[in-house]
């Protein structure tokens, strides 16, 4: 079975909420006794119909207000694929979490009320989802039902829409538009009867048939040691593990490797997944791999393939989303977390911000307020070992952490 | 028929990512062990991830006090034969120390009350970093936890103020004095759980598994009749019933439900086939919407 995560972005009371309840609804993932909770408060707030948001709106706040202000993972599965949709939130300031939700994402649904079309939110969503690569984005173009099911109305957001498309960065993000009533069930998992004019899948249909669109899947073998495993009993008296994740493609029983930064030169002598052994570590598996040679590796260290090593600077140049309400200012200090490994970095400059609505790019900045995506230049105080992000989505992506509040302050992508 | 679980080995290979970081980025961690399911998971999951080197940090349990007494054994046996270090912490102290007292009437439980005697234990000991059990798809507030979920010095959630948390990278920087609750199996489901636990073929407490009870029936739901613990009134009448539990926690807040699945294979079949999520029956989850919530904030779990 494979299991398929999907990012949702809509602005307010386009109905992402409604459209997940639907499908959990249709799928008959609801189980009775929250489809009964449910019932009970759509009742007891005067609704005529069910409000599915309720099921995934857990905050009290988000309740209160109707809007969903935190990314919500929900569960369920069909008997082909497991899926995880991250139901992220449509506000502007929540921003954040929408880049959150989509960084571990390979599909995403951007939701357009078909009485509004296409407004400048969209316009971030589908930047959003274009910055971080996704492969697969669906549109889905909701409340069909309030606007008589209107091919017209359709085809003109589709038109406004690909507009959009022409502007985009990563041009080989395919996308597929759909027309949706997720209040009534139209074309979310069944097919609607109400629009004989669309001749494509319902959005159930359309995702239950991507393929292993495995983002992942790009780049050549990077392993970050995470932990250094030293028994030190008497069965495994000299055993020293490298254990980590491997990232970007497999690594195997034999490889010539070189370990970074030191540039040391070994080969792979075993790989062991808790008491077995393998030939091959196969990327995404979390293994322990033994070196021929007592080579001095510690945490951060990265273990690569002899020739293929990715860049090794103390500097370098990414596209920003700024997360805090406290500005980033030129020469600017904070940590950067690039995969398992936390270097101190100075802002060298701001290049320019890049308006997320596609009207083009703001020179001569001082700042970035939260929300903000911006080309920045780091100066690192000591070498990273970096991919840039369209070649390997995890070596060439990091976080920026305040060492003042130590929270999570921006993400990057590296150019 | 070959089982395909690559599912279930993305969501390991996830959770022996998570718990490494743990060890590497905090100085003095933790596991919370509650004797239940996803606690036993947490364990397993913890020994391959250090394989062979001992798993490098101890477990605790915040006994109530009310616990089912076949999980008491079952967490001793499990500590003695993995040779885990295990602290436990007991709500009575709690209680004798005048910290909190004591709930009465026909619904008193000590699930509030562990709360406190967790925040004294993580203090006593100092633990920077606490590994639980909880899943994001048990209960909607849970679906917004984070995999480091940061705690301020009185052990509190602010749920609207959390770090985003991208791709794999977890951020464990915290201030003297705070602490983290890591969740390495947020991504996983109860079905996903109870395959694991088949897969590895690990023991769990037997009261998972269908077994005579002394029950009796309140709300819709089936109560364990422990004399002096769950109280009783007179014309709660109690019977004897086939059940197993769906989830473990004190016997003053789980209900029982009726099942004749004896196996580990039958169990996956009954959930696999179940309409009632697992925390229906919770009776602490009853309270109100956003009971959960509410506890979370407090620093439960």
């Amino acid at each position: 079975m494979e299991v398929l995560k999907i990012a949702t972005a809509g602005s307010v009371d386009d109905g992402k909420s409604t459209l997940i309840g639907r499908i959990l609804y249709d799928t008959k993932s609801l189980t009775t006794d929250k489809l009964e909770a449910i019932e009970k408060t759509s009742k007891q707030r005067g609704y005529d119909y069910l409000d599915f948001s309720l099921a995934t709106d857990g905050l009290v706040a988000e309740r209160e207000q109707g809007i969903t202000i935190d990314v919500a993972h929900i569960y369920f599965s069909t008997k082909k694929k497991s899926y995880i949709i991250a139901d992220t939130p449509g506000h502007v300031e929540y921003t954040r979490n929408m880049v959150t939700g989509a960084s571990t994402s390979q599909a995403s649904i951007i939701l357009i009320d078909a009485r509004k079309g296409v407004i400048e939110q969209t316009n971030r969503h589908f930047f959003i989802n274009n910055l971080l690569r996704i492969k697969d984005v669906v549109v889905a173009i909701n409340k069909m039902d309030l606007v008589d099911y209107s091919e017209d109305i359709y085809n003109k957001i589709k038109a406004d829409f690909s507009e959009l498309m022409s502007k985009r960065d990563y041009q080989d993000q395919k996308i597929t538009f759909i027309p949706v009533s997720a209040l009534k069930g139209d074309n979310v998992v069944n097919k609607s009867d109400k629009m004989p004019w669309y001749k494509g899948d319902a959005l159930l249909e359309h995702l239950e048939q991507l393929d292993k669109a495995d983002i992942f899947n790009v780049g050549t073998p990077r392993f970050p040691v995470q932990y250094v495993i030293r028994p030190k009993t008497e069965d495994f008296h000299d055993y020293r593990g490298y254990a980590g994740k491997v990232y970007g493609g497999d690594l195997s029983v034999g490889d010539d490797i070189m370990v970074l930064p030191s540039k040391t030169r070994s080969k792979i002598k075993a790989i062991y997944f808790y008491d077995e052994k393998y030939e091959t570590a196969s990327r995404r598996s979390s293994v322990t791999i033994t070196l021929e040679n007592d080579i001095n590796v510690s945490r951060g260290d990265m273990i690569v393939k002899e020739g293929d090593s990715p860049t090794i600077d103390k500097q370098f140049t990414a596209n920003v989303c700024w997360m805090d309400s406290d500005q980033l200012t030129a020469g600017g200090k904070y940590i950067v977390q690039h995969g398992i490994n936390k270097v101190l970095a100075k802002v060298d400059r701001i290049n320019h911000k890049i308006n997320p609505d596609y009207s083009g790019f703001e020179k001569d900045v001082t700042g970035l307020a939260i929300n903000d995506i911006a080309s920045v230049t780091f100066k690192l105080n000591k070498p990273i070992f970096y991919d840039q992000f369209k070649d390997h989505r995890t070596n060439g992506s990091f976080i920026l952490i305040d060492p003042q509040s130590n929270n999570t302050v921006g993400a990057g992508f590296i150019q | 028929m070959k089982k395909d679980t690559s599912h279930i080995n993305s969501l390991e290979n996830e959770a022996i990512y998570i718990m490494r970081e743990v060890a590497a980025q905090f100085e003095k961690p933790v596991l919370l062990f509650s004797g239940g399911k996803d606690s036993i998971t947490l364990v397993r999951l913890a020994v391959k991830a250090f394989y062979p080197a001992k798993v490098p940090f101890p477990l605790m349990h915040i006994d109530t006090g009310h616990n089912f007494p076949e999980t008491i054994e079952f967490r001793d046996r499990l500590c003695k034969e993995l040779g885990l270090e295990l602290i436990v912490r007991n709500v009575q102290d709690s209680i004798n120390e005048g910290k909190v007292k004591e709930e009465s009437g026909r619904y008193a439980s000590r699930n509030m009350l562990q709360t406190t005697t967790l925040l004294d234990a993580l203090e006593e000991f100092k633990f920077d970093a606490a590994i639980g059990g909880a899943r994001r798809d048990e209960e909607k507030a849970r679906a917004k936890e984070r995999i480091f979920s940061v705690r301020d010095d009185f052990g509190q959630w602010d749920e609207k103020n959390q770090r985003p948390e991208l791709f794999d990278m977890l951020n464990g920087d915290i201030d003297h004095g705070q602490n983290v609750r890591v969740f390495p199996i947020s991504n996983w489901t109860e079905l996903d759980v109870w395959s694991f636990i088949e897969r590895e073929t690990i023991e769990i407490p037997s009261i998972y598994f269908a077994h005579k009870r002394r029950v009796f029936l309140r709300d819709g739901m089936i109560w364990s009749a422990e004399d002096g613990i769950v109280y009783r009134d007179d014309n709660e009448e109690v019977i004897e019933e086939m059940v197993r539990f769906r989830t473990v926690g004190d016997m003053s807040c789980t209900a029982a439900v009726l099942s004749e699945a004896s196996t580990i294979i039958k169990v996956v079949e009954e959930i696999r086939d179940s309409t009632i999520s697992e925390r229906g029956a919770r009776i602490d989850d009853k309270r109100s919407e956003s009971a959960m919530e509410k506890r979370k904030q407090q620093g439960y779990f």
